[in-house]
């Protein structure tokens, strides 16, 4: 798998231009190493917390006086944190929340509810004009690189118009650096003065993610970067986010609905259903030991070529019906309506999102791995209900244990139902 | 089957996609470009374009061939006249002569053609004027309207219902005197100038809702496309965003009813002549010239045609221009 041998784009660099600005191009031998899975520093500070954020869009009933008449509640409590240089992959199907909660972290909404913590300062709050130096550590790439590049706009311009915006560099000096750039992400650097028209989908999306580095971000919004393109070029996409990540420590947060895409690229994976995280953990616990019902049952939708080519075929977990309106969601918790083993308890109380793990948390009554969820709730203990969901006088709910947007050293132990520290 | 090595390694990453063209000089052909290339390989729109040019030219060579003497729309022939006949020209086909190529006016003997050179300098300029007013005012407020949305797109919404519901004709009519008595006292200009500027006013101020509607829902397709996103990610300015990101897609629609404006008020200006609303003789436009025919369109038919069949070329010549660049800038369009 590996590439030792330099490319096209690394040997016509000239070695004066790399001078100018040393940082931005990456060691030709370096880049296009073996792209092996990254791997997680769990260590590592988180760069990113977000911490219960909501985001409730207005609907609007018809006519001259538009009154309020609900909300799409498209994220509804969402906690996580992202680590310096690290990756976390959010999944989910559409309509999950996944894109209004990358669009929320780059502040391109404001969150109904909730805080992001940037570096340790809440920006949710923010107004364009506070936003406006967070710009250049918080940088976003689209999905469809055929709508997210100005079709009047020449591929120079568009790539140095963050460096004339923030003016980092002096204008005569803006061309070199796009050169870099287009260098940096594997593209002809004399096509500055080209239209995006002219280049291909997986070519205009390099330049997409070309705009994105101009400023040196830490953290990178990668929404579904590569679902609008073909799977022989997606490979190349996410090799080369893998290379800058490696080269300058962008932490990512990666939204994508394609599984195979994540466990590949992200070290940590968050599956979100209908507004909320349902489980969150490293990538082994998630693709080898899932404990949510939805998780196993996206998981098991995933065709597998090795299975396919022995002839065999995995058991496959159909969900019955439809998500259900994220304008009035089912009480409880919000999976209920198409989880085959949801209990009266799901109806009345909200499984909290809880620790489970060294690095896992699931929100589930009846977490547990496929084919061996408990009978009874394993949340009774930490909420202070009894198994149908009902109050107990007197037990109090355990938020040491949940309500955390990362990971804590202890958590709950499925098997005994106590606490336990690593 | 089971896939070769080879076959995965293809897989991996060729970091220039394609470039043999490196070595020749790499311009980019920006879309306006492409599209002047479509367009010039348009014969029809090609050759409403040089019809449309030579008016223009025509037009602004008018007033400077009327200053050194070459036409005269003023000057009174009395003499080519048949007083007998009620003051039809003398001669053939309304006295078209070696010195008179389309004739005489009936009445006054004046030379037709020299007027109707005039006439279309006056037309068009009424025309022109009264497209950019609307144009202008219909890019601004449809840019406001669709980028901002909300309150203020509701208000500017509503003023497009209520002018566009606006009995226009009538109050051309019912308030021209008035106002171009205000104008004239207002900026000290003659009763001519003054009703050429009441006319500007009123159909540019009547004509912008429809461009303003088509420019709000071009930036509503437009503000939903990603690179906004981007842009304001960037940290881009309103300004930026409005003047660098949107008006640059908007010159195709702009463009458009820019040349579909222009010849719809050309025979507007002509329309309006007849309800004696706009400039009046003996300073000569399309309209005028066609409205003082009319009464003659039995005893001279000739008098009455070549005006007639000049608005009709212009108005064609601009129409087919304006599909045309219509074609040349969205490819994608059906004629």
């Amino acid at each position: 798998m590996s590439h030792a041998e330099p490319t096209p784009a690394a040997e016509s660099a000239p070695g004066e231009q790399s001078s100018a600005a040393e940082e931005i191009i990456p060691d030709p031998g370096h880049v296009f190493e073996a792209h092996g899975q990254s791997e997680a520093d769990f260590s590592a500070k988180p760069i990113l917390t977000v911490d219960n954020l909501k985001m409730y869009f207005p609907v609007k009933s018809a006519g001259i006086i538009r009154r309020t008449i609900g909300h799409v509640q498209a994220v509804d409590g969402v906690s996580f944190e992202v680590r310096k240089g690290d990756s976390l992959g959010l999944v989910g199907e559409s309509g999950c929340g996944k894109s209004t909660t990358g669009r929320l972290i780059t502040r391109l909404y404001k969150p109904t509810a909730g805080s992001i913590a940037f570096e340790g300062t809440d920006i949710s709050g923010y107004g364009s004009r506070q936003l406006l130096p967070l710009r250049r550590d918080i940088q976003m790439i689209f999905q469809d690189p055929a709508t997210s590049l100005n079709p009047r706009h020449t591929v120079g311009s568009i790539i140095g118009a963050p460096l004339r915006i923030h003016q980092v560099v002096p204008s005569d000096k803006v061309l070199p650096r796009v050169q870099e750039l287009l260098e940096v992400v594997g593209l002809n650097p004399e096509h500055y003065n080209r239209y995006p028209h002219e280049f291909s989908g997986g070519q205009r999306q390099r330049i997409g993610i070309a705009r994105a580095l101009t400023l040196q971000p830490k953290l990178l919004v990668a929404d579904e970067p590569v679902s609008a393109l073909d799977v022989s070029i997606q490979a190349q996409v996410i090799n080369l986010l893998q290379d800058l990540q490696n080269e300058f420590g962008i932490a990512f947060l990666f939204i994508a609905h394609d599984l195979a895409v994540v466990r590949h690229f992200c070290p940590e994976v968050a599956v979100m259903y209908l507004g909320k995280i349902v489980e969150i953990a490293d990538r082994d616990t998630i693709y080898g030991a899932p404990h949510h019902p939805y998780t196993q049952a996206l998981l098991s939708a995933v065709p597998d070529v090795r299975q396919a080519s022995i002839g065999g075929r995995r058991e496959r977990i159909r969900l019955e019906g439809d998500v259900p309106s994220p304008i009035n969601p089912p009480s409880g918790c919000r999976f209920r309506t198409r989880c085959p083993i949801a209990r009266d308890i799901c109806a009345r109380v909200e499984p909290p999102l809880m620790q489970v793990g060294k690095r896992h948390k699931v929100a589930c009554h009846f977490a547990g791995e496929l084919g061996q969820h408990p009978a009874t709730p394993v949340t009774t203990g930490v909420l202070g209900v009894d198994d149908e969901g009902h109050d107990v006088a007197g037990a109090q709910r355990r938020s040491d244990l949940l309500d955390h947007p990362g990971y804590q050293d202890t958590w709950l132990d499925l098997k005994t139902g106590q606490p336990v520290g690593s | 089957m089971t896939l070769q090595t080879s076959q995965l390694e293809s897989l991996e990453p060729t970091p220039v996609e394609s470039d043999e063209s490196s070595t020749k000089a790499v311009a980019g052909l920006s879309p306006s470009r492409l599209a002047l290339r479509r367009f010039r390989r348009d014969r029809l729109s090609m050759v409403a374009f040089v019809v449309v040019a030579s008016y223009v030219v025509l037009a602004l060579l008018a007033p400077i061939l009327v200053k050194i003497g070459f036409i005269d729309p003023f000057k009174f022939h009395q003499n080519l006249l048949d007083a007998n006949l009620g003051g039809i020209p003398k001669g053939k086909f309304g006295g078209v002569s070696g010195s008179h190529l389309l004739g005489v006016e009936p009445g006054t003997g004046r030379d037709v053609l020299a007027r109707m050179w005039y006439g279309v300098t006056f037309s068009l300029t009424i025309a022109l004027a009264a497209t950019l007013v609307s144009s202008v005012l219909g890019v601004v407020l449809g840019i406001i309207a669709g980028f901002r949305g909300g309150l203020i797109d509701a208000t500017i919404g509503r003023v497009i219902d209520l002018t566009l519901s606006f009995p226009q004709t009538l109050m051309l009519l019912a308030l021209s005197t008035v106002f171009v008595l205000a104008i004239q006292n207002a900026l000290n200009v003659n009763v001519n100038l003054a009703n050429g500027i009441y006319e500007v006013l009123v159909l540019g101020l009547f004509g912008w809702p429809t461009v303003a509607r088509l420019i709000r829902g071009q930036v509503l397709s437009i503000r939903e496309r990603e690179f906004i996103d981007a842009a304001v990610l960037l940290g881009a300015s309103q300004r930026r965003i409005y003047f660098k990101e949107i008006l640059p897609n908007l010159w195709a629609p702009i463009l458009v009813s820019f040349t579909l404006t222009m010849p719809a008020y050309v025979s507007t200006e002509a329309a309006l002549s007849f309800l004696n609303v706009g400039i009046k003789p003996p300073t000569p436009t399309l309209g005028n010239i066609l409205d003082g025919s009319i009464n003659y369109a039995q005893s001279d038919f000739l008098f009455f045609f070549f005006p007639a069949l000049l608005i009709a070329i212009i108005v064609v010549s601009f129409n087919l221009l304006g599909d045309g660049i219509r074609d040349a800038l969205d490819p994608k369009s059906d004629r």
